[in-house]
C-alpha cells in the first residue's frame, strides 16, 4: 500500500501524482489520509486515490506528536509500506518523528523518487546545492517527503473510483499547548508561481533603492520582486515571501533577473531551474555570472533604470 | 536547568570546490566546522543558562577530530562535551538512535536543542527523531525561545505563519539561523575551555542494539549548470540594448 499525507490540500494533490505512479509500478493501491473534517475526499479520488481514510478527531491544530500518533495508526491499519509526505515544515517534522516511531528510513526534500532495482530510490540536494545524493531504502516502511512543485497534480479524472473510510483513532494528547497562530508579515507575493522575477541582493545600498527592481518588474509585467537571503533575513527590507534560496523559496520562472546578487550557492539552489537567467553585477568575477545566460557587468544603479527604459520603449 | 545541545561537525560548504570534469563536489581537504545552525542552538542554550543557571552538555557523534570542534562549543559556554565515535555505517536512523540513547544515559535533561538542520546534508530529521524516540514534545523551526522555570514558550517560523507553543519539560527544540547571532568566545574563554571535560563514548556504550542503516547512499552526483554565459561588459547603453534584443529572441518578453 502506498499512502500520501499533507496538511495542505494542494500539496496532497501533487503527492497523489507520484503516489499513483509508484502504486501502479508496485502493483499496490493508493491511500490518501485526511486528518479532521472531510473536505476533499472526492477531489483526492478524482486525482488518483483508491482509498481515502478520514481520521476523525477533535484536534483542530497541527501538533507533530498527535499527528504522528494518528498517522501511525492509519499506516498500521492499512498496512502501508511506502509513505509520501509533503516537505512543508509541518510535513518534515511529522515524517521524521514518524520514522523514529517505525524505526524506518526517511528521506526528506526529494527532488525525484523512483524504483530502481525494485528498491525505492530518491534524490535530494546536498552540500548547499553543490551535489545531488542518490539514496535507496533497505527496509520498509519507507518514508519520503517531497517539496511543493516537484510534481504537478494529475488532471482530474471524475470516473476514477475509490472508497472513503472513516476511522476514529486514539491519540495520546501532547502536553504542549498552542498559544497563538499569527500570519507572518507578508506582502502577499507568491514567487513560486511567478513567470518573471526580478531579484535584488546585497548590491543595494538602501531599502528605498529596491524600487529600481520593482519598476523593472512592472515593465516586464512580471511584477514579482524576489531577493537573496540578506535582504529578507538579515536586513528585513523585504518580507520572507520574497526570499529565494535554499532556505527560502525555490522558483522556476521563465525569466529570472538577479541584480546586485553575488551568486552564493544557496541562492543558486533556489533559482537554478529558471528558464533564462540574467545577472547584473558590477564585479565581473561575481559567481552569479557562471549561473547566468546573459549578464551585464555594470553598476546596477546605472543599468537597471536604462534596462527599464529600453524594455518600455521596445515593448510599448 | 539541564540543557543538551546536539551539534554536528560538517564540511564548510562554502569552501567546497566542484571538479570541472565530473561536476562532483571535492570533499577531501575541505575545512571542517560546527554546523552553523547548531551554533545558534548553542547560543540559545547559553542565554537560557544565563537566566536560570544550570548545565549545558554538548553532544556530538563524529570522528576523533570533532573533539577540536567540541572545544569551540566549550569556549562559547558549554560545561562539558561528549564525543561518540562515529560508526562506519550510518544514516539518520542510526544517528538519532545513538543520540537518543546517549541522552537517556545522561539522564537529566530539561531542554534538548538542535539546529533545524545541518548545513551539509540539510535533512532536518535528527531533532524530531530524537523527540520521537524519547517520546517528548517537539518544537521545530523556533525563531524565539523564552524559558521560564517550569516551562518554555517558543515561536515556530512556518514561513507564512508564526505559531507560538508552550511546553513543559522535557522538550526538544530546533532553532532557525535567524534566532540569534552566536557569540565569538574571548581568548580567556578559549583558554579556560581546555580545562572542561570531553567524554569519549562509543555507540556500543549507549545503544542496546546493533544499529543497521535503513538507507544507503548509492551516489553523490554533480549538478550540471549549463548556461549560455553571454556577458556584456563594455558600454552600458550598448550592453542594455544587446540584452533586450537577446531576451526578445528568447521569447521571454511580452
Amino acid at each position: 500500500m502506498v499512502l500520501v499525507y499533507s496538511d495542505d490540500h494542494k500539496l496532497t494533490l501533487e503527492l497523489l501524482n507520484k503516489g499513483s505512479e509508484l502504486a501502479r509500478e508496485l502493483n499496490k493501491s493508493l491511500t490518501a489520509v485526511i486528518i479532521g473534517k472531510d473536505e476533499f475526499s472526492k477531489d483526492y479520488i478524482a486525482h488518483g486515490a483508491d482509498k481515502v481514510v478520514i481520521a476523525e478527531t477533535e484536534l483542530n491544530q497541527f501538533k507533530a506528536e498527535e499527528y504522528t500518533d494518528i498517522l501511525e495508526g492509519v499506516i498500521k491499519e492499512t498496512g502501508s509500506e511506502t509513505i509520501l509526505i509533503s516537505s512543508n515544515k509541518n510535513g518534515k517534522e511529522l515524517a521524521s518523528r514518524l520514522a523514529a516511531k517505525f524505526k524506518a528510513g526517511c528521506i526528506t526534500d526529494c527532488t525525484n523518487v523512483y524504483l530502481k532495482d525494485k528498491k525505492l530510490t530518491a534524490e535530494r540536494i546536498v552540500y548547499s546545492g553543490n551535489a545531488v545524493a542518490v539514496e535507496q531504502f533497505n527496509t520498509i516502511p519507507q518514508i519520503v517527503t517531497i517539496p511543493s512543485k516537484v510534481f504537478d497534480p494529475l488532471p482530474k479524472d471524475e470516473k476514477h473510483k475509490g472508497e472513503v473510510i472513516k476511522k476514529k483513532i486514539d491519540v495520546q494528547k501532547s502536553s504542549s499547548k498552542i498559544l497563538k497562530v499569527q500570519e507572518m508579515k507578508t506582502e502577499g507575493v507568491n514567487v513560486e508561481d511567478a513567470e518573471i522575477i526580478v531579484s535584488c541582493g546585497r548590491g543595494f545600498k538602501n531599502k528605498e533603492d529596491i524600487k529600481l527592481v520593482s519598476e523593472l518588474a512592472d515593465v516586464l509585467k512580471g511584477r514579482t520582486v524576489g531577493c537573496s537571503r540578506p535582504i529578507a533575513a538579515d536586513l528585513k527590507w523585504l518580507s520572507e515571501d520574497h526570499w529565494i534560496g535554499l532556505s527560502g523559496h525555490k522558483v522556476k520562472p521563465k525569466l529570472y533577473i538577479a541584480a546586485g546578487i553575488s551568486g552564493q550557492i544557496q541562492h543558486i539552489a533556489g533559482m537554478r531551474d529558471s528558464g533564462v537567467i540574467v545577472a547584473i553585477n558590477k564585479d565581473p568575477e561575481a559567481l552569479i555570472f557562471k549561473s547566468a545566460d546573459y549578464g551585464i557587468v555594470g553598476d546596477l544603479y546605472e543599468v537597471l533604470p536604462k534596462l527599464t527604459d529600453a524594455i518600455k520603449t521596445k515593448m510599448g | 536547568m539541564n540543557i543538551i545541545v546536539c551539534a554536528k561537525q560538517v564540511v564548510d560548504v562554502s569552501e567546497i570546490k566542484v571538479d570541472p570534469n565530473t561536476n562532483k563536489p571535492i570533499l577531501a581537504g575541505v575545512p571542517q566546522k560546527i554546523s552553523d545552525i547548531d551554533k545558534n542552538a548553542m547560543e540559545e542554550a547559553i542565554k537560557i543558562k544565563e537566566k536560570h543557571s544550570g548545565k549545558i552538555t554538548a553532544l556530538t557523534v563524529g570522528p576523533a577530530d570533532a573533539k577540536e570542534r567540541i572545544k569551540e562549543l566549550l569556549a562559547m559556554g558549554a560545561d562539558e562535551g561528549i564525543l561518540i565515535a562515529q560508526p562506519e555505517k550510518l544514516d539518520y536512523y542510526v544517528l538519532s538512535n545513538i543520540l537518543a540513547a546517549a541522552i537517556k544515559k545522561i539522564g537529566e535533561y530539561d531542554i534538548i536543542l538542535c539546529g533545524e538542520a545541518s548545513i551539509d546534508l540539510f535533512s532536518g530529521q535528527i531533532g524530531p527523531r530524537i523527540a520521537g524516540l524519547l517520546n517528548i514534545p517537539q518544537i521545530t523551526y523556533a525563531q524565539d525561545i523564552t524559558a521560564e522555570k517550569e516551562k518554555v514558550v517558543s515561536e515556530r517560523n512556518l514561513g507564512d505563519k508564526a505559531v507560538t507553543i508552550e511546553s513543559s519539560f522535557p522538550v526538544m527544540i530546533t532553532v532557525t539561523k535567524e534566532i540569534n547571532e552566536p557569540r565569538l568566545p574571548s581568548l580567556m574563554q578559549i583558554l579556560a575551555a581546555a580545562n572542561k571535560p570531553i567524554h569519549d563514548w562509543s555507540a556500543e556504550d549507549v545503544a542496546s542494539e546493533k544499529l543497521e542503516p535503513k538507507i544507503t547512499t548509492v551516489d553523490i552526483k554533480g549538478v550540471p549548470m549549463e548556461r549560455k554565459n553571454v556577458i556584456y561588459q563594455n558600454d552600458i547603453d550598448e550592453s542594455v540594448g544587446k540584452l533586450v534584443d537577446s531576451l526578445i529572441k528568447e521569447g521571454v518578453l511580452r
